[in-house]
């Protein structure tokens, strides 16, 4: 009983902290230094989620391969073999893969970062801090499911004796890229959700239909030279064929399509930190 | 040096209620109600408006709270109590006002929150600690220290989703009680756990108040408002409606819950009307206000359209601490042979024993069976005891923790170790010796 009765006494630094001032219609001008203050979130949620997800599934870790693995599979099988795509010179399941790669990373992002504040519904209401910590750390938990799939490619790599060209060092840009445009859709996605809670069906609509559009299963350069700048609208065109780009010996990349995916990532970011912002006030109440 | 630390001004908060018909909550029907009727968009922003209510939760509120004061917040059920915790909690924003608070501030409004039922209880108190703004140095060196508080200790690597809900909460509180804020705020987290626990946590709430903190205090709880606060705020309807010491403002929250149970007290389906409930003292006179010792009777004047077979009626006398004493004919069987038109039972209860303090009295009426209730137990009448507490007996130096005391005393004698006897009773005054 004496151990819990005795409290630390009140720190001498207590009465110089800055006051803290709460108005209405203001953005809180601690927002960025609240990002800080409460990092340590970042970690504790994304560890949260990942422990969630595995411990209780016998598969655990390997359920986020068997995924990727069977989509490469029926993908090569489709466009591949059925389809008779072209593949450039490597092998159709490496160049589908390495379209699953950032493809995998931005529909798992965007699906559950979607749905994280609805899902964090009893932290939004009972508990301050940026509710942007809830979004990244979404994003990062599928970033680790990425990570996996990428050692997964590594070793497909092995088994087929290809080795990535130079310009592999380039990977990390694409990576952020990709992160980038997963951070962008999801703020947006989530701030929409918290106020439209049948958008999750759009969501699922963007990640079945994005698969098919997005050059996934084949390569964009069957795309007709008059509709390749159209089609790298969809920011993870000029992603995915960064990826291959980097991972593979097969093509030249199509620059226009890539400055128009990076425009896209900075606009997405930009304007969905905007909208996130600006409705984050509201959440509490709508939620 | 006490200097403001939380400052409030004009705070007010506005929810709007949409009282249209259909569930407006997802897209499509955004995008439906476009296409199906697109000019009524446009023209129906005035119908949509006067079918939107306006709900404001809090009206105008200003205060200002110092260093080191511990206050509790009192009020009904949606007087604003929480919203007001939520704005300085920074979960929500003011519609207008402003707020300034200076100093670290931790909310616990709610035991538990984020607590994951797959994980282990140690993984849980990881969790919930950083959650609750701790940083994760901090809350290992804690750690030993809420492990012992929660009691926990052989558990504490089983999910927690196997814990009793007893369990949960004794966890979920150690990890908050071990926040040092420099403010901290409580909204009517011991609602849950035993009474054992409850003072534990009080207890711990108690040395951070002791400690120079600041708390803000919401409970429905009156007895741990009164033992732990020391200035209460009432706010009624979303206003400030009182603010001062906390025996002054929880006596009159009290004794306007009394006057306001005028409610139910009649029952179509048996066709009983209770009519008036009076307090009378000795001499008969309707009085609101008694002195310890006198006698008080309760008189009932009921309205009985239907004949009423031997009712069962119980009279309970409830002081801010809980019940005090009790008539109940369940248990003497002293019960009517009928209620029939109109008529008046009256019960006295000879030289109540009770000291200076509120006090309301709840009645309850049954059928011949005990498990037809005819009038529920409820709230019918309150009165005040006022006296001076010398005249019985009392001598000592801090009487006004008499407020704050049991209710109920039994007349008592000290034998003390140099020979005297002292006598104390409430009965009846007492010849000092």
């Amino acid at each position: 009983m004496h151990s819990d009765t005795a409290t630390h006494p009140l720190p001498a630094s207590a009465s110089l902290s800055r006051p803290l001032v709460i108005e209405a219609g203001q953005f809180e001008q601690q927002y960025w230094r609240d990002l800080w203050h409460y990092r340590e979130l970042f970690y504790f949620l994304a560890w949260r989620d990942l422990l969630v997800r595995y411990k209780q599934t016998v598969v655990g870790v390997s359920w986020s391969l068997i995924r990727p693995v069977l989509t490469m599979i029926v993908l090569t099988v489709v466009f591949g073999k059925l389809g008779k795509m072209p593949s450039g010179g490597a092998p159709y399941p490496l160049l589908v893969f390495c379209g699953m790669l950032p493809w995998g990373f931005f529909s798992t992002a965007i699906s559950e970062s979607g749905s994280s504040l609805v899902t964090n519904s009893n932290l939004i209401s009972k508990v301050y801090f940026p509710r942007l910590i809830i979004i990244v750390s979404s994003v990062v938990t599928s970033f680790v499911d990425f990570l996996i799939s990428g050692a997964f490619l590594m070793i497909l790599m092995i088994w087929y004796r290809y080795l990535p060209p130079a310009a592999g060092l380039f990977l990390p840009f694409f990576v952020l890229l990709a992160f980038g445009a997963s951070f962008g859709v999801s703020l947006w996605i989530a701030a929409l959700m918290v106020e439209y809670r049948d958008f999750r069906f759009i969501v699922s609509y963007i990640v079945q239909f994005g698969l098919y559009i997005s050059p996934v299963g084949f390569q964009s350069s069957v795309v007709p030279e008059r509709f390749r700048l159209l089609y790298s609208l969809n920011p993870m065109v000029g992603i995915i064929d960064g990826f291959r780009w980097c991972l593979l010996h097969t093509q030249n990349n199509y620059w226009p399509g890539l400055v128009m995916a990076v425009v896209n990532v900075v606009a997405l970011i930009a304007s969905g930190i905007w909208y996130f912002r600006r409705t984050e006030q509201t959440f509490a109440d709508v939620i | 040096m006490s200097s403001t630390v939380v400052s409030i001004e004009n705070l007010s908060k506005r929810y709007t209620i949409d009282h249209r018909p259909g569930n407006r909550d997802g897209l499509r029907h955004v995008v439906e109600s476009a296409i199906r009727e697109p000019l009524a968009w446009f023209r129906s922003a005035r119908q949509r408006k006067s079918q939107q209510v306006d709900f404001w939760a809090l009206k105008d509120v200003s205060l200002n709270i110092q260093q080191g004061e511990v206050v509790g917040i009192i009020g009904r059920n949606g007087a604003g109590k929480s919203t007001i915790l939520k704005i300085l909690s920074r979960i929500t924003c003011p519609t207008t006002g402003r707020v300034c608070i200076t100093g670290r501030t931790a909310s616990l409004l709610e035991v538990g929150t984020g607590f994951h039922q797959e994980l282990t209880g140690r993984e849980n108190i990881f969790l919930n600690g950083a959650i609750l703004g701790m940083t994760r140095s901090e809350i290992i060196r804690k750690f030993d220290e809420i492990v012992e508080f929660s009691g926990v200790e052989e558990f504490l690597d089983t999910p927690v989703k196997r814990y009793s809900s007893g369990m949960s909460v004794r966890l979920a509180f150690a990890v908050a009680a071990h926040l040092e804020p420099e403010i901290l705020i409580v909204d009517e987290v011991l609602a849950v756990g035993d009474a054992a626990f409850q003072k534990k946590c009080l207890g711990k709430m108690e040395n951070l108040s002791q400690s120079g903190r600041t708390v803000l205090f919401v409970s429905h709880n009156m007895d741990a408002v009164r033992s732990f606060c020391q200035r209460g705020i009432w706010l009624k309807d979303g206003q400030l409606h009182r603010d001062g010491p906390v025996e002054e403002v929880t006596d009159a929250y009290f004794e306007s819950i009394g006057n306001e149970a005028a409610l139910s007290l009649a029952n179509p389906a048996y066709g009983l009307k209770i009519l008036k409930v009076a307090l009378r003292n000795h001499r008969g006179e309707e009085v609101r206000q008694l002195q310890p010792g006198e006698d008080l009777t309760v008189e009932i004047s009921y309205e009985a359209q239907k004949r009423i077979a031997r009712p069962i009626i119980a009279l309970g006398i409830i002081g801010v601490g809980g019940s005090c004493f009790t008539a109940n004919m369940l248990l003497d069987g002293h019960r009517p042979s009928s209620l029939e038109g109109t008529g008046k039972i009256s019960c006295c209860f000879r030289s109540i024993p009770l000291l200076p303090q509120s006090y309301t009295v709840r009645m309850i009426v049954r059928g011949a069976d005990p498990s037809e209730v005819i009038i529920p137990y409820q709230d019918v009448a309150s009165f005040n005891v006022v006296g001076d507490l010398a005249e019985y007996g009392y001598r000592g130096d801090f009487l006004q923790y008499a407020q704050r005391s049991t209710a109920v005393v039994v007349p008592y004698e000290w034998q003390l170790p140099d020979g005297t006897t002292a006598t104390v009773s409430l009965s009846a005054p007492v010849s000092t010796t």
